[in-house]
């Protein structure tokens, strides 16, 4: 990182970064708004993989619960900026708030767990999201705070000055809709997670988390505090879910326990097993990958059978589960390293291969 | 009082069948050493392949008992499940021998998408109830009431638990399971088919989970795509109460999960002074297991292990 860098790789990166920019247009043009929408989503979701790929990347912690850290976030958001309560805390409050919560909530669920390991690990997180999730939904009696399983309505959106992201604004004649205004958002917070987490894995932290990963005892026969390197990976790890939480809220506008589902924490751990583990531009891809597919599937799932069967055999939401959980088993079979593996990763697979092939 | 022995009399039933799909847990990690994720699933299916037979026959108006219905819903059950499992571990575990922990946890995880949403294909995501076939008459118990059918849930699960026990103490298969899960290798040495023996472990687990799956529909009367996770789930923590790998134990955590469970719903509106209720009966499975993965990670009856992976 300290050498400058060639003109080559200069020109790459004004080049996506040009991309990036104009993206929601192009996006948008081709494809309508409601696709510029999907992509706010991928963002999102590129937040949370990162996030939780510092957890299960880089530290190998397995963590199956770490939806709860997105709903911590995204509750903090909406019960402190939502008619819900009548409070209406500015964001710049309300998402580091959500934030720290999630972190606190990280390390709340960290610190027993610090003994575990593996699939013992991923059951009590799975576990711990689950409990999370019967508190949202049942905690609107006898005191109503989450109100249940109805969730919370009419949050308030993100408010920048007089500039509010909820309402398309006028920018040099051009009306720009929300999801355009939340893409930019969410564009500048993703890049702060993507050089937060690059920074993170090549400093004394991150390789402090790559030998806990790879040998805990000879790690902490190094001298590297076991506890601590690991209450920091669950910490920072639920610090980007939260954020990612909060944005999520005002984008939605919407919050109910349906979207904090076991199935959410799957989603995100097979985004980054899938994208490439430990590699942040694996991971993001898998995010990316695994946000849209879906998408396109369900619009080409339905109208295909129109066609090839002139009726609907299979319900499209149906069907793109299906391919879904088959795409899980049939990438672990094929390519268990992912899409885009780590170096390190790879070398490891590659010895574990030749090992079981000696074995016999 | 009565309350207090009603809850256990309730505690009993759920936690003899929690037992039963516990043994399949433990059964599969006693002997591969991995969790097998998609077995929730197992016991969906088996539910609901009861379920299919048993409103076929009525249908098709065939003069027979209730409970004959039921039976014969249960034996075409019990092969198919096991058939399932055999196939779960060709595609997913199989390949994947002696790979990294995960890959075998994604696969897991992705099979049960797959298995959720097959049965959602074919059942559709309805509740189907199950027909009122079973004699429903209740007992009376020491002032606390329990129905015929749960009494024979009970001692269904007793003799199955008996059963499997005999079955992995006393015969040639049973010793060549304890032989795998001690050492497949040197198993494979003195003569065990290790493949062989690893599908039966899967069949036997999966033909109790079918059992444990019928179980739940009739108890219950109705059955659910989804209805696999959360028992699978709290069975899971059964196992672990118990010691996973350990059958006994898994019979012990399965019974004893299913009486904390019963009494913590009966009694946490009193213990909060009714700030929370009996709707948060799901997260005393979650807390069980996590306190027993705190103190004593090698569970009730388990082996005191230093360092579990």
């Amino acid at each position: 990182m300290s050498k400058a860098f060639d003109s080559k790789q200069i020109g790459l990166f004004i080049a996506s970064g040009i991309a990036l920019c104009v993206l929601p247009f192009v996006v948008g043009g081709a494809l309508g708004n409601s696709w510029v929408r999907i992509v706010d989503f991928a963002l999102l979701y590129v937040m949370l993989a990162l996030g939780l790929n510092i957890v299960v990347g880089f530290a190998g912690l397995l963590d199956l619960g770490f939806i709860a850290f997105y709903a911590v976030g995204a509750y903090t958001y909406a019960l402190l900026g939502s008619p819900h309560f009548g409070i209406h805390w500015p964001f710049y409050v309300t998402i580091p708030l959500g934030a720290l919560f999630a972190a606190f909530f990280g390390i709340l669920l960290g610190t027993p767990v610090l003994r575990l390991k593996g699939d013992y690990l991923a059951i009590v997180t799975l576990g711990f999201g689950e409990i999370i999730r019967i508190f949202m939904n049942n905690l609107n009696a006898p005191v109503n705070i989450t109100n249940g399983p109805q969730g919370i309505n009419l949050i308030d959106p993100i408010r920048v000055g007089a500039a509010d992201l909820g309402s398309p604004i006028n920018l040099f004649g051009m009306s720009l809709p929300p999801v355009y205004l939340y893409y930019y958002l969410f564009l500048v917070l993703t890049v702060i997670v993507v050089i937060m987490a690059s920074r993170l894995q090549h400093s004394r932290i991150g390789r402090a988390w790559v030998a806990l990963r790879e040998d805990q005892i000879a790690a902490s026969a190094m001298g590297i505090n076991i506890r601590n390197i690991k209450l920091l990976a669950f910490a920072l790890g639920a610090l980007s879910g939260g954020v990612a939480g909060g944005l999520f809220s005002a984008f939605q506008g919407f919050v109910s326990p349906e979207s904090f589902s076991l199935l959410e924490s799957i989603m995100i751990l097979a985004m980054i097993v899938l994208g490439g583990m430990g590699n942040i531009a694996g991971v993001i891809l898998g995010a990316v990958v695994l946000t849209i597919a879906p998408e396109i599937l369900r619009d080409v799932i339905g109208p295909l059978q129109m066609k090839t069967m002139g009726r609907m055999l299979i319900d499209p939401e149906n069907a793109r589960m299906l391919l879904f959980g088959i795409a899980m088993v049939v990438m672990m079979l094929v390519r268990p390293e992912g899409m885009l593996p780590s170096k390190r990763r790879k070398a490891e697979f590659k010895d574990a291969k030749e090992a079981a092939a000696q074995k016999g | 009082m009565d309350i207090f022995f009603q809850q256990i009399l309730n505690g009993l039933v759920l936690g003899s069948i929690y037992a039963l799909i516990a043994l399949g847990y433990t059964m599969v990690y006693g002997i591969m050493g991995l969790i097998n994720f998609a077995h929730g699933e197992v016991v969906m299916i088996g539910a609901m392949v009861c379920i299919t037979v048993v409103s076929t026959l009525m249908h098709s108006g065939v003069d027979l008992p209730g409970w004959a219905i039921v039976l014969i819903g249960t034996l075409v059950a019990i092969p198919a499940c096991a058939l399932l499992g055999f196939v779960i571990e060709r595609v997913a575990y199989r390949p994947l021998r002696g790979a990294q922990r995960l890959a075998p946890l994604i696969t897991a995880i992705g099979l049960s998408i797959s298995l959720q949403q097959i049965a959602i294909l074919i059942w559709g995501r309805n509740y189907i109830p199950f027909p009122d076939l079973l004699n429903a008459d209740t007992v009376s118990i020491m002032g606390a009431s329990i129905t015929k059918l749960q009494i024979m849930i009970v001692v269904l699960c007793l003799v199955l638990m008996t059963g499997l026990l005999v079955v992995v103490e006393k015969t040639k298969l049973g010793r060549a399971m304890r032989a795998t899960s001690q050492n497949p290798a040197v198993a494979g040495l003195m003569g065990v088919n290790v493949n062989t023996i690893i599908s039966a472990t899967f069949m036997l687990g999966s033909a109790l989970g079918a059992i444990a799956g019928v179980m739940v529909a009739t108890n219950y009367s109705q059955a659910h795509y989804y209805m696999g996770f959360m028992i699978g789930l709290k069975a899971f923590t059964a196992a672990v109460l118990g010691g996973i790998g350990n059958l006994g134990g898994a019979v012990a955590g399965g019974i004893l999960l299913g009486i904390i469970e019963s009494l913590g719903a009966g009694y946490i509106g009193q213990l909060t002074g009714g700030f929370l209720g009996s709707n948060y009966q799901d997260i005393f499975a979650f807390m069980v297991l996590i306190l027993v993965l705190i103190f004593r990670p090698s569970g009730l009856l388990g082996e005191k292990m230093a360092d579990r992976a």
